[in-house]
């Protein structure tokens, strides 16, 4: 350990680049602040989704449920090289980056579980959690409809000129859409500062990347713009990679990342995930890549922290988003009224809006604004 | 004064540009080329190209960067060369758009305008002619626009521009070059049409006339011919499509009686019906001394040659046709 207290780490995995001459370190300096940081964080995300899988098998969550276990280092490396001020957009696959980007556990779950208290007051659901303020542009349902999103919000900090970027996260499934290449294309010509970030987990929904990419090496598909492959297990490689990323996006232009990655879970709740990939796989990738495991095994090789203290902060965490689910069943449903709210910005309390049965109409009978 | 419906959107964008710096305009050969229809001439050489923004071929892809700078607080007017390419990105009009407020909790504002013209122009066939009105009016989150004068296009476009919702704006080709007269109050920099108000363009004793966008220009010439038959309509400019000015109509139609409504869009689902749902579903039913009678574009792909052309689109004759039926004088 050095004086400072930061300690200076090796990095497992070398990167892979595409039309780039330089790349990210394979070192990383760590406190054990920040260590302790992340592993809190991406254990506390790994409860919250076990936590959610059990509310949806007891059936109070309904419809979509897409879990992101498995993928922990990806949010945490990158909310540890990127800040608030930094805009993110993403899929279906959101609940991390709600908790990651300042909700609680609670909030999280309320939203899930169609309740008050949830960022969108229990009107969004699983896909739908955003934290506008702070630059979280949410859960997108339509597969690959953030990317360009995600080029607009890129355009918006450039017309700033507040020197921040967008990531763009995708699927490997969603890397296909077109329109990703569209909006890539107009990104490069304007010279936006635009990440996208392909969170390779190998399966789109239940079909494996070779039966989806005729070019599986998601990193080099931007053609003109230059990307980079970094191992998505290990929170300190995204999280030096994800600098990287941000000083090319401001100062250059978009860029390509792939985070090599995989998920516990099926696809959705729906999904068992057994069907399309075995059981060995999974618990392969469990014992040897497990990214909670590789922060923690890097909290205790460093010996910035010791067992003791790490069993401590899992003991926090079960209680707290144990109290979570507690809170989120108590939490009422959305008031009656709630089902009128919103539709427009600045909509009179008489707006009329027809409902099943003209009797149940919300409104003033003729009433526009 | 006079004014074509051209340099009344030309104005309008302007002023607003001058006004608020967070305004910017996006899509296809809107700058350089100064707009395929000249709606956006000179914008380029006065605010630059960060504020000009000209897009390769690439509807999904602008629209859904013109939605998330949106998200992002600025306040895009993102131009289709016409209507016809907004279904490349109808996805993010609706999904990315219309439902963001309210699917956010009213976390995330969406202040964007969709604009370009709509609707069938002439002799440029089938993949190219169809009104869009009913499709966006059918969902909820957008407000949706057809003006028909200049006074319309100026007015409904700033009020589109400062509003902090989606707005479709739906422009029509045939119209830009028409001139109106305009009053010196529509001159001022402030001067809006509420959106969501219909105008009642001629009034009238016997019938109304409801339409919108160029089937207002048709239903005047009908009310001109009409009035020689002994008949007065009353020609009402929906203005808004979305929302519906239901007050307007409802109270023209307990005055007249009777309704028909014209449109160049196809009859299936169209704005006709809803206008006639309208009336059957408020006091005004009981009103009605005949059915309310629709006239709407032919249900079929648009025919190139100009023959057919003219027998898919209402025509005066066919105004005639409607108003003689519900006065039972055919």
């Amino acid at each position: 350990m050095m004086s400072s207290g930061t300690v200076t780490v090796q990095l497992d995995k070398p990167y892979e680049t595409f039309k780039l001459e330089s790349e990210p370190p394979m070192t990383a300096e760590v406190t054990r602040d920040e260590l302790l940081g992340y592993y809190s964080l991406m254990y506390r995300m790994r409860r919250m989704e076990i936590s959610a899988d059990t509310l949806y098998k007891a059936k109070h969550v309904k419809g979509f449920c897409h879990l992101y276990d498995g993928q922990e280092a990806i949010c945490v490396g990158m909310e540890a090289g990127a800040t608030w001020g930094d805009s993110v957009i993403t899929s279906y696959r959101d609940h991390a980056w709600q908790l990651s980007r300042g909700d609680t556990v609670t909030g999280v779950l309320c939203e899930l579980l169609g309740k008050q208290g949830g960022c969108a007051k229990g009107k969004g659901g699983s896909m739908h959690m955003y934290k506008a303020d702070a630059n979280f542009y949410g859960g997108n349902g339509i597969v690959g409809s953030q990317a360009p999103l995600g080029a607009g919000i890129a355009f918006a900090h450039k017309f700033a000129g507040d020197g921040c970027c967008s990531f763009a996260l995708y699927g490997d499934g969603a890397a296909n859409q077109g329109q990703l290449f569209e909006a890539l294309n107009m990104a490069a010509l304007l010279q936006l500062p635009l990440v996208y970030v392909c969170e390779n987990n190998q399966y789109g929904m239940g079909t494996s990347k070779k039966r989806s990419s005729a070019n599986d090496d998601y990193y080099t598909r931007g053609g003109y713009v230059p990307g980079i492959k970094c191992d998505g297990m290990n929170v300190l490689s995204v999280r030096e990679c994800t600098k990287f990323l941000k000083k090319h996006a401001v100062e250059v232009g978009p860029i390509v990342v792939e985070f090599d990655t995989y998920r516990y879970h099926g696809h959705s709740m729906s999904d068992p995930g057994i069907t399309y990939r075995n059981r060995d796989e999974v618990s392969q990738v469990r014992a040897a890549r497990d990214p909670v495991d590789r922060a923690k095994r890097y909290c205790i090789d460093t010996e910035l922290v010791t067992e003791a203290e790490i069993k401590e902060i899992d003991k926090e965490v079960k209680a707290e988003v144990a109290a979570a689910v507690e809170a989120a069943k108590a939490a009422p449903p959305p008031e009656q009224s709630e089902l009128w709210t919103d539709v427009h910005v600045g909509q009179s309390k008489d707006f009329f809006m027809r409902g099943p049965d003209i009797s149940t109409s919300s409104g003033v009978y003729g009433t526009n604004r | 004064t006079q004014m074509t419906v051209r340099d009344a959107l030309n104005g309008a964008m302007r002023e607003e540009m001058q006004r608020d710096e967070n305004i910017f305009v996006m899509g296809e050969e809107v700058a350089q080329y100064q707009g395929a229809y000249k709606i956006t001439k000179g914008l380029l050489e006065e605010f630059g190209s960060k504020r000009v923004v000209d897009t390769p071929i690439t509807e999904a892809g602008f629209t859904g960067i013109c939605t998330g700078a949106a998200y992002a607080g600025l306040r895009p007017i993102c131009e289709f060369m016409t209507f016809n390419f907004s279904m490349q990105a109808i996805d993010h009009v609706i999904n990315s758009a219309a439902k963001m407020y309210y699917m956010s909790g009213a976390q995330i504002k969406v202040p964007i305008v969709f604009r370009g013209p709509n609707g069938a122009a002439a002799g440029v066939g089938a993949q190219h002619s169809q009104c869009f009105a009913a499709w966006y009016a059918h969902c909820p989150g957008l407000k949706v626009i057809a003006p028909y004068s200049a006074e319309d296009a100026r007015g409904l476009l700033k009020a589109a521009i400062r509003d902090d919702n989606p707005v479709v704006f739906l422009e029509n080709e045939i119209l830009y070059g028409m001139s109106f007269d305009i009053g010196p109050e529509v001159l001022d920099k402030d001067f809006t049409v509420p959106i969501g108000e219909c105008k009642i363009e001629r009034a009238g004793s016997d019938v109304t006339l409801v339409s919108y966008s160029r089937g207002v220009h048709t239903c005047l010439q009908a009310a001109e011919e009409l009035a020689k038959m002994g008949v007065e309509a009353e020609v009402i400019n929906l203005r808004s499509v979305r929302p519906l000015d239901r007050l307007t109509i409802i109270e023209s139609v307990k005055k007249t009686n009777r309704l028909v409504t014209v449109e160049e869009g196809w009859p299936a689902c169209g704005i006709g019906a809803e206008l006639g749902a309208c009336i059957y579903e408020s006091e005004a039913f009981d009103y009605l001394d005949a059915p309310v009678e629709r006239v709407t574009g032919a249900d079929i792909p648009m025919p190139y040659a100009s023959n057919l052309e003219i027998d898919a689109l209402p025509q005066i004759n066919n105004i005639i046709t409607g108003v003689q039926k519900v006065c039972y004088r055919l």
